[in-house]
């Protein structure tokens, strides 16, 4: 099973993907920003970082790098995409998903464990959670406010599309100010799936808060087979 | 050579952190007079002769395609002319 990780000029966390791929299980295949070919791989990840600096918008030009003009199709054609916080900024530019990045309301970086919600554990890479599973993985990212129109919101929630939310304590508030505590979305058909915290940072002991994020990359895996 | 110049502005209802962060330490300077900031984009796209028709249509479709984000942002205008911060003509 190949799985495919796009480096970017200012990815951070491709290597780490790669990684997560291999432990759980999958072949990981390097793939670069400026080939237009995606290496027939089976599915691909979308990593963290600054690609190209983030000038203009997170996400905005490195959704036009020549690896996006093979990407964008495939994924419409069902190829399975994650998109990892810098990479979830890029499926929204690519309007691959609905609504936008921006910056967090309390315009601070964060860097802390956060726990999740999986709200729909029937994607392409959720499907080895149960629905509801409440996870712990890494949040850390500076433009992590998920914003979208009233109409586009009540589409994503009428039809089970957001995927993974932020967990709020009574009384407080979700860490960058998304809208409805939104942490991570997919698209109708579940094989395309954006979030902003990261799970290839929590699958193995002694690293991260949990192991949690392993059951991305497995989900994958099994999902590839069963297709 | 000449100049296009494209404003972007974020879309009103999108809350805007770095305008928020001006207003709030205007202030301190004694500026208590205005109630909010906005803060938007400028670009100056500079191309060599004249600026034609076909140099507006060809700036309009950049600003719509990248320069700015439907979701998020309006391209407020964009119009031949020199721009004081950009190169000059």
């Amino acid at each position: 099973m190949r799985i495919g990780v796009v480096t970017f000029p200012g990815s951070l966390d491709d290597h780490d993907a790669r990684r997560a791929v291999r432990i759980a299980g999958g072949e990981p295949v390097s793939l670069w920003h400026g080939d237009d070919s995606l290496r027939d791989v089976d599915a691909v990840v979308l990593p963290g970082g600054f690609s190209y600096g983030d000038y203009l918008r997170a996400g905005a030009i490195a959704r036009f790098a020549p690896v996006m003009s093979a990407l964008i199709p495939a994924a419409k054609g069902g190829l399975p995409v994650l998109g990892i916080c810098n990479g979830f900024q890029i499926l929204c530019e690519s309007h691959l998903l609905p609504g936008a990045m921006i910056q967090n309301d309390h315009r601070t970086f964060i860097c802390r464990d956060q726990r999740l919600t999986v709200e729909n554990a029937t994607t392409a890479w959720t499907s080895d959670f149960g629905q509801g599973d409440e996870i712990t993985i890494v949040l850390k990212n500076q433009d992590g406010q998920y914003v979208a129109d009233q109409n586009t919101l009540d589409e994503l929630e009428s039809e089970g599309r957001v995927a993974f939310r932020y967990v709020v304590e009574d009384g407080g508030r979700n860490p960058n100010g998304s809208y409805r505590d939104i942490a991570g979305i997919t698209n109708e058909r579940g094989n395309v799936v954006g979030l902003m915290p990261h799970p290839e940072h929590a699958i193995e002991e002694g690293y991260g808060p949990s192991l949690d994020g392993l059951k991305f990359f497995t989900s994958v895996l099994t999902s590839v087979v069963s297709a | 050579m000449g100049n296009v110049v494209v404003d972007v502005m974020l879309k009103s209802e999108i809350l805007d952190p770095q305008g928020q962060a001006v207003a709030f330490a205007l202030p301190r300077l004694g500026f208590n007079q205005f109630t909010d900031v906005r803060q938007g984009k400028r670009f100056v796209l500079t191309v060599e002769g004249e600026v034609s028709d076909e140099v507006l249509a060809a700036a309009r479709e950049a600003a719509e395609t990248m320069l700015s984000n439907p979701v998020i942002e309006n391209v407020v205008s964009v119009r031949a002319g020199l721009d004081e911060t950009g190169p000059q003509a």
